[in-house]
C-alpha cells in the first residue's frame, strides 16, 4: 500500500480515491482469495499429473535449467530496459551539470551560474509558492480527510471522488481553468477583481493556486486510509471521559495520522517544486518576472544556454532524490505507527 | 464505525472546504466546460473535428495506447523480477523506478535529450519525431504498472505456482493460467493509469515534441498554441475532449475495481 500511494502520488492520475481507499487497501488479499479457487481447477484440469518430488524442493523459479535462463533473461531485459530509459540519461545530466564548456567548468562554473540573481529569484519563486501550496492543502486536506471519513453527510461520496479529480487532469487544462475563470480581461471574475485590484493570473497568486490545484489531493490520499484504520473507539474514549473535541484531535487523533500527514506534505512539497505545465500557463514566465525553477529550465534551454539548464535541472533533480529519500524512510515509521 | 451525523463546528468547517475547493477546482473546471461550448455544439464540433487539431488529438491517444500496452509487458515484467528475483543490487532498482514520478517534467524531457537529443553520445537524435514522443511517455509512465502489479504479485502464493509447476505445468502455463488471471486487474489498473498520464503529459514533451502539425503536435501543447494566439474556446475544446477521455478511464477503472472487490 505505501508502495502505491507512493508511487502514484508524486504526479498525475491514479483513482485510488478517498472512495477506493478500503477496497484498495485490502485489495491484494481479496485479490487472491477470490482468485485462487477459479483459477486452481482450470490449471489441474487441464494439465497432465507427471508428479515431480524434485520441483518441490527447488521452489518457485529456477526449478530447471529452462526456467533458470527465461529468468536471467528477464532480469537482463528489465536491467537494460531501466538503464537506456532512466539511468543513462539521468546521469549524463548530472555529469553535463559540471562538464567543461569553454575550457571554464567544473564546480566553480556550477557555482558561478547557481549564483545568477534570476537563479535566487526563480527558486525563491518556486519555494514560496510550493510552501503555500503545502500549508493549503495540509490544512484543507486534513480538514476534508476528517469530515469524509468521521462524518456523513449528503453528497459525501460525490465529494470524495470529486477531490482526486485535479490528479487526472492535465497540466495545461489547469493553467487554462484557471485563466478562463480569474483572467482580468476575459475570466469570470475579470471585472471583479479588477474593480478589487486583484491581480491573480500573470502574478505569483496564479502561480499559488496553480500548484496547489495539481498538488491537491496527495494529503487526503494518505490522511484518509489511515484514518479509516485507526476507527474511532479511542476518540470516544476520550470524548466520554470528559476530553473535548479539540483536545481528542490534539491528543488521540492527531498523533495517529502524524505520520501520514507528514509524507502526504513531503509528496505534495516535491510535486509543487516541479511543477511546470499549470504554471507556464498562468505566469508570465520572464525572468525576475514569475519564472520559477521549472519555467527557467525551460527558458534558458530554448535561449541555448544549456549549461544553465543543466544546472537548475541538476538542483532540481536534488531535490526530487532528497524528497524520495525521506520518502523511503519514513515509510517504515509510518507503517509501524498505523 | 459509524459516522456521525455533521455537528455544527464540522458543517461550518464543511462550508469553508467546499467554498475553497470550488474556486480552486470546480468553478476553474466549470469555465472549461462552459467555454468550450460557449459558441455551440457546431463550433465546438467544428472546432475538434479541423483536421490539425483531429491529427493531434488522434496522435496522443494513439501514443498513449502504445505506451500502456508497452508498460504492460515491460511493466509487468519489472515487477517480476523485483518480487522474484534475487541478485546484489536489486535495491538499487526500486529508487529508480520512483525517479521518473519524482523528476518535474521538464527535467524529465531534458534528462532524455541529454542521450536521445542533439548531443547524444550514442548518435541518436529523436527530437521532433514520433519516437521521442513515445519515449518520454514510456519514461513519465514507467512506475504505474510496476507499483500496482508489485503488491499483488508479493501477495500471490507461490504455493499455486508451485502446485502448477509439480503437475507438470510449463513455466508458460503456469504464468498464463496460473499468475496472469490473479495479476490482470492489477495491470488493467495499472495501464489505465498510465494511459490517463500519457493523454495529458505536457512538461516532458515541451522540449522533445517539435510541435509540427500532423506530425509531432499532440494535444496539450495543441491546447498551449491556441492559448498563445488567444483562441481560447478552441483551447478549452481541446481541453474538454482530455478531461472527458481522462474522466472516461478513470470511471471505468473504478467500476472494475468494485467488481474485483465484490467478488472477495
Amino acid at each position: 500500500m505505501a508502495d502505491t500511494s507512493w508511487s502514484t502520488g508524486l504526479t498525475t492520475g491514479p483513482t485510488a480515491g478517498v472512495t477506493d481507499a478500503p477496497a484498495r487497501h485490502g485489495s491484494p488479499t481479496d485479490q487472491q482469495s477470490t482468485i485462487r479457487p477459479g483459477v486452481t481447477p482450470p490449471a489441474t484440469a487441464s494439465v497432465p499429473v507427471k508428479p515431480s518430488t524434485r520441483n518441490r524442493k527447488a521452489g518457485g523459479a529456477g526449478r530447471n535449467g529452462g526456467g533458470h535462463v527465461v529468468r536471467i533473461l528477464l532480469r537482463l531485459l528489465v536491467i537494460g530496459y531501466l538503464f537506456f530509459l532512466v539511468v543513462w540519461p539521468v546521469s549524463l545530466v548530472v555529469l553535463r551539470t559540471f562538464a567543461p564548456v569553454n575550457d571554464t567548468g567544473g564546480f566553480d562554473a556550477f557555482l558561478t551560474r547557481i549564483s545568477d540573481p534570476a537563479f535566487g529569484y526563480a527558486f525563491g519563486l518556486t519555494l514560496t509558492a510550493a510552501l503555500w501550496a503545502v500549508g493549503l492543502n495540509a490544512v484543507f486536506g486534513l480538514g476534508i480527510s476528517l469530515l469524509l471519513v468521521r462524518y456523513s453527510f449528503p453528497g459525501r461520496r460525490l465529494l470524495s471522488a470529486l477531490v482526486d479529480l485535479p490528479m487526472s487532469v492535465s497540466p495545461v487544462v489547469v493553467g487554462l481553468a484557471l485563466v478562463l475563470a480569474y483572467s482580468s480581461n476575459q475570466g469570470w471574475f475579470g471585472p471583479l477583481l479588477e474593480s478589487l485590484d486583484w491581480q491573480i493570473i500573470f502574478s505569483t497568486p496564479g502561480i499559488v493556486l496553480a500548484t496547489t490545484f495539481v498538488s491537491l489531493p496527495l494529503v487526503i490520499r494518505e490522511i484518509v486510509p489511515v484514518l479509516q484504520e485507526i476507527g474511532t473507539e479511542q476518540e470516544l474514549a476520550a470524548r466520554s471521559l470528559g476530553a473535548g473535541a479539540v483536545q481528542t484531535f490534539l491528543r488521540i487523533t492527531l498523533p495517529a495520522i502524524k505520520w501520514a500527514l507528514v509524507y502526504g506534505v513531503v509528496l505534495s512539497l516535491a510535486r509543487a517544486l516541479g511543477e511546470f505545465g499549470a504554471v507556464k500557463i498562468v505566469s508570465q514566465g520572464a525572468s525576475f518576472n514569475g519564472e520559477t525553477a521549472t519555467l527557467l529550465v525551460a527558458n534558458r534551454y530554448g535561449n541555448f544556454d544549456e549549461a544553465s539548464a543543466y544546472a537548475a535541472a541538476f538542483l532540481l533533480v536534488l531535490i526530487a532524490i532528497t524528497a524520495l529519500v525521506v520518502v523511503t524512510i519514513l515509510r517504515p515509521s509510518k507503517e509501524h505507527r498505523s | 464505525m459509524k459516522p456521525d451525523t455533521l455537528t455544527r463546528p464540522a458543517a461550518a468547517g464543511l462550508g469553508l472546504a467546499l467554498l475553497w475547493f470550488s474556486i480552486l477546482v470546480l468553478i476553474p473546471l466549470a469555465a472549461i466546460v462552459l467555454s468550450s461550448t460557449a459558441g455551440g455544439w457546431q463550433q465546438f464540433i467544428g472546432t475538434i473535428t479541423d483536421p490539425q487539431t483531429f491529427a493531434a488529438l488522434r496522435l496522443t491517444i494513439l501514443q498513449a495506447l502504445g505506451a500502456a500496452l508497452v508498460n504492460v509487458v515491460l511493466g509487468t515484467a519489472i515487477a517480476w523480477v523485483l518480487v522474484r528475483d534475487r541478485f546484489p543490487g536489486k535495491a538499487v532498482l526500486e529508487v529508480i523506478i520512483d525517479i521518473p514520478f519524482a523528476l518535474p517534467t521538464i527535467v524529465a524531457g531534458l534528462v532524455l535529450l541529454s542521450l536521445y537529443g542533439p548531443e547524444s553520445p550514442l548518435g541518436i537524435n529523436v527530437v521532433n519525431t514520433q519516437q521521442g514522443i513515445f519515449l518520454a511517455l514510456l519514461f513519465v509512465t514507467l512506475p504505474f504498472v510496476v507499483r500496482t502489479v508489485q503488491p499483488v504479485l508479493l501477495e500471490l502464493d507461490q504455493d499455486v505456482e508451485e502446485a502448477a509447476a509439480s503437475l507438470g505445468a510449463s513455466r508458460f502455463t503456469t504464468f498464463r493460467r496460473v499468475m496472469l488471471p490473479a495479476l490482470m486487474p492489477a495491470i488493467t489498473a495499472g495501464a489505465s493509469l498510465a494511459f490517463a498520464r500519457a493523454i495529458s503529459e505536457f512538461g516532458a514533451l515541451v522540449l522533445i515534441s517539435g510541435n509540427t502539425p500532423f506530425v509531432t503536435e499532440v494535444a496539450s501543447l495543441k491546447i498551449l498554441k491556441f492559448i498563445e494566439s488567444d483562441n481560447r474556446a478552441a483551447a478549452a475544446s481541446v481541453a474538454l475532449v482530455l478531461l472527458v477521455v481522462s474522466l472516461a478511464v478513470l470511471i471505468a477503472l473504478d467500476i472494475l475495481q468494485r467488481k474485483v472487490a465484490r467478488r472477495g
